[in-house]
């Protein structure tokens, strides 16, 4: 038989092996689950990861929305007025969705270059922005005015 | 005018707590009672008086008086009137209000009913009440006033949120803040204890049907929150994992944890200074679920930069009631003592893992939502928590959490024996996984995830079977009926509790394994087919209301070529705000719910529409119910009304808790 000592021993391990688990798992899970958000001139710059799905935020271009024939391809360029990322959604939009507004999309960039999105989020009100697109759009201006000359080297 | 006199009325009621929060807890320290009796008129009067800033702010709110910033941007002159006192509640300032009365709600019921406590732990409960209070009153009246002027008026309002003019929004927050708040008479309770030095089973005794009520409240509340994202925001999804959800989730989970931990201080005296730290905990967490959805920091951590009063204030506040708790905490909490000992196996022992997995599933639901926001404030970059995460999280987490639900019933006290226990569930465990193995064939799919699940909420109810046939047992009666009335009413509430949980896991298994949903684009006088269900679009035509216009579609429905029903779902564009809304058509059944939602129009009066096969999705906000009223079948219990009773007799505290543990 054991002694209580050892009793309380054994119990006290067993319940730090059980956190323990308990937290790789959590972690584990964390860490496999993160969703980082690139602006589209972190995309053009290929500064993101291949074959793992990421957000990328900005605002809808303007009359850069088209459709397809089976009414639910949808194709538009998300743009931080430096560069453009083409999307390609198939699904129904939020009620949110408009040309010239702020948008976040979730997906994977395709080979061509093209980023395919599996979720549009536009949890937002009519003259709010979410907060990453209006980060990518104070980004890419904070960029522009340091170095100015790369927009008018680059003008898209 | 009116205004100003509820804005007079909340000055008053911050004066009122400032006495509140300090005589009487000093009078209960060098026990002098006169200054112990001012809590009761005290709590009294404050209730009073946030009532009438209340209503002052209805009046306001009623008579569209948008010389009130607050009104003016929450409201709308055509905005309906039932929506316009909802707006109360629709944003900052008002939410705040609604917090402190229904905190002086909960004060004034503590004060009706706690005339079987000391003197000085009712002193104690209501001035730690009166401190918290204070600090919101503080808060609101120092930066987030609802009774701010607006010189010169506006001519109308800038409305309400669409999203949230809809019944369910209407009752929504109320709700989830009796639970929230619900949770200071619990924590208001334990500190008090801690200041009196004085732990026992009455303490717990004492808490726990306050605590069961706030939990109930929070359990209608969180499900009604999930409803509504089910039938308002048109996506057709019930949980998303979202901050605002979690903030929620959070207190629910540390309230059922503290529930639990109750139950173990009150009948064996064992769990004590665990017990007061989740009371901590719980009311911590409602703290900050209200601040995070209220503050606007999941919006943007920036707009605490914009408006950085707001912001240190409410870092201030909670600073010093979680930080402040939890240094009494350490200071008092290692004289309350640890309770008897128990073995691993024995009804403490599960309770206490179960309760161990709970905190878990809490930190974890925790760190999903705070780190976003901290690497965010750091300016380490942006990142975002999906539902995998939390998914992934849960499941292992909360398997054997439930598992242990189904023995835990059923095991002795201080020492269980596991061969024993295996014996007295060997049929639930069979009949279990048989049930679990063969039924998702029936249904014509199987996964690992729906057998786990139906496993999961059989073994539930087939473990309360057989607990409730060995309660009847040994129970005294001579007829069936005799004994089902000697069952006493908490283990009922228990049972129905737990019976809900099993609802609630087959409602959620069933929708994810079963569930059919469609995107597509439907002409005029097109036909779709989704989980047996004919749906032909028939196109749409516009509707006003009072605030919108809408395209209201119209979809018959069909199976086997009979008409079950006609759905007629919307998009709603309000003027004021021009703000689009899909308002989803739902036909909802025991069995699955039906649900249509318009996208966009595409041409020649056709549509993308959504068109969704919920299969027993009612069931998930079934079972939350079912848990709730479990909570109240508990509470109804004799132990606690012979506890109200006492008092006429006049026995001394301590020979009622005697009686009591023996019975």
């Amino acid at each position: 038989m054991m002694t209580p000592r050892q009793k309380r021993f054994g119990l006290i391990g067993l319940g730090l092996l059980a956190l323990g688990v308990a937290a790789m798992l959590v972690l584990n899970a964390f860490q496999s689950n993160l969703v980082f958000f690139f602006t589209p001139t972190q995309v053009a710059n290929a500064e993101v990861p291949k074959g793992r799905g990421f957000r990328i935020g900005g605002m809808v271009e303007a009359g850069s929305l088209t459709r397809e024939g089976d009414g639910l391809t949808v194709h538009f360029v998300v743009t931080d007025l430096a560069k453009r990322v083409p999307v390609t959604f198939k699904g129904i939009l939020p009620d949110l969705f408009k040309e010239g507004k702020g948008v976040v999309a979730q997906g994977q960039l395709g080979a061509d270059g093209t980023f395919l999105a599996s979720e549009v989020l536009a949890k937002h009100d009519e003259n709010y922005m979410p907060p990453e697109a209006a980060a990518a759009l104070a980004k890419a201006k904070a960029a522009g005015a340091q170095s100015s000359s790369t927009l008018v080297v680059n003008p898209r | 005018m009116i205004p100003e006199i509820g804005h007079y009325a909340l000055i008053l009621a911050l004066c009122v707590s400032v006495v509140l929060g300090t005589l009487p807890i000093y009078g209960a320290a060098v026990g002098n009672s006169m200054l112990m009796s001012v809590a009761k008129p005290a709590a009294r009067g404050q209730f009073l008086l946030i009532l009438l800033a209340f209503c002052c702010l209805a009046y306001a709110f009623a008579a569209k008086d948008f010389s009130v910033l607050y009104v003016a941007s929450t409201s709308n002159s055509q905005l309906p009137i039932q929506y316009r006192l909802a707006a109360i509640w629709g944003a900052h300032e008002g939410s705040l209000l609604l917090w402190v009365f229904i905190l002086s709600i909960w004060m004034v019921a503590v004060s009706f009913l706690s005339t079987h406590l000391p003197e000085a732990m009712r002193a104690r409960i209501l001035g730690v009440m009166g401190l918290v209070s204070m600090g919101f009153l503080l808060f609101m009246l120092t930066v987030s006033n609802p009774f701010e002027r607006l010189i010169p008026a506006a001519f109308d309002g800038r409305d309400l949120n669409p999203l949230l003019q809809d019944p369910g929004m209407v009752i929504h927050p109320p709700m989830l803040y009796m639970g929230y708040v619900g949770f200071s008479v619990a924590f208001a309770f334990a500190i008090a204890a801690l200041l009196g030095g004085t732990l026992d089973a009455t303490w717990a005794r004492w808490s726990r049907p306050w605590t069961t009520v706030a939990w109930c409240f929070l359990t209608i509340g969180v499900a009604m929150g999930s409803g509504w994202a089910y039938y308002e925001l048109g996506w057709g999804g019930w949980w998303f994992w979202d901050p605002v959800e979690n903030a929620s989730f959070m207190p629910w989970l540390a309230g059922t944890a503290l529930i639990h931990s109750l139950a173990v201080t009150d009948k064996r005296g064992g769990f004590k200074a665990w017990s007061v730290l989740l009371a901590i905990l719980a009311f911590s967490l409602s703290l900050l679920g209200t601040f995070l959805v209220r503050s606007g920091v999941l919006t943007s951590v920036h707009a605490f930069a914009t408006d950085p009063k707001r912001g240190l204030f409410i870092l201030v506040f909670l600073a010093v009631v979680i930080g402040g708790s939890l240094i009494l905490y350490a200071w008092r909490a290692p004289r309350v003592g640890l309770g008897g000992g128990f073995s691993l196996v024995s009804r403490e022992g599960m309770l206490l893992t179960n309760n161990v997995l709970l905190i878990a599933a809490l930190g974890a639901v925790l760190l999903g939502t705070l780190y976003p926001l901290f690497l965010d404030a750091l300016d380490l970059g942006k990142i975002s928590v999906g539902p995998p995460y939390f998914d992934t999280v849960f499941v292992p987490l909360m398997t054997p959490a439930i598992f242990l639900m189904g023995i835990g019933p059923l095991a002795q006290w201080k020492k269980a024996t596991l061969p024993a226990l295996a014996m007295r569930l060997r049929w639930a465990f069979a009949v279990s996984a048989a049930t679990a193995l063969t039924l998702p064939f029936l249904i014509g799919k199987w996964t690992p995830l729906i057998s786990l699940g139906l496993l999961l909420a059989i073994w539930i109810v087939t473990t309360s079977v057989v607990g409730l046939r060995e309660r009847l047992a040994h129970a005294d009666g001579s007829s069936l009926m005799g004994r089902l009335a000697a069952v006493p009413r908490s283990y009922w509430g228990m049972l129905l509790a737990h019976c809900g949980v099993a609802v609630f896991i087959v409602g959620v298994t069933m929708v994810k394994g079963f569930e059919v949903e469609q995107d597509l684009r439907m002409n005029v006088g097109e036909t779709s087919t989704v989980g047996g269900y004919t749906f032909r679009f028939d196109g749409v035509r516009e509707v006003k209301g009072p605030n919108y216009i809408a395209a209201r579609g119209t979809f018959h429905v069909s199976q086997d070529g009979r008409e079950v029903t006609v759905m007629y779902p919307e998009k709603r564009r309000y003027t004021v705000q021009n703000q689009t809304m899909t308002e989803a058509a739902i036909a909802p059944g025991l069995m699955r719910d039906l649900y249509v939602s318009l996208g966009e129009p595409v041409d020649n009066g056709a549509w993308s529409v959504r068109l969704y096969h919920k299969p027993f999705i009612d069931w998930i906000w079934g079972g939350c119910l079912i848990m709730a009223l479990g909570g109240v079948l508990a509470i109804s219990d004799r132990r606690y009304r012979l506890a109200w009773r006492r008092k006429e007799a006049d026995l001394p505290a301590a020979t009622q808790m005697a009686r009591q543990t023996v019975s």
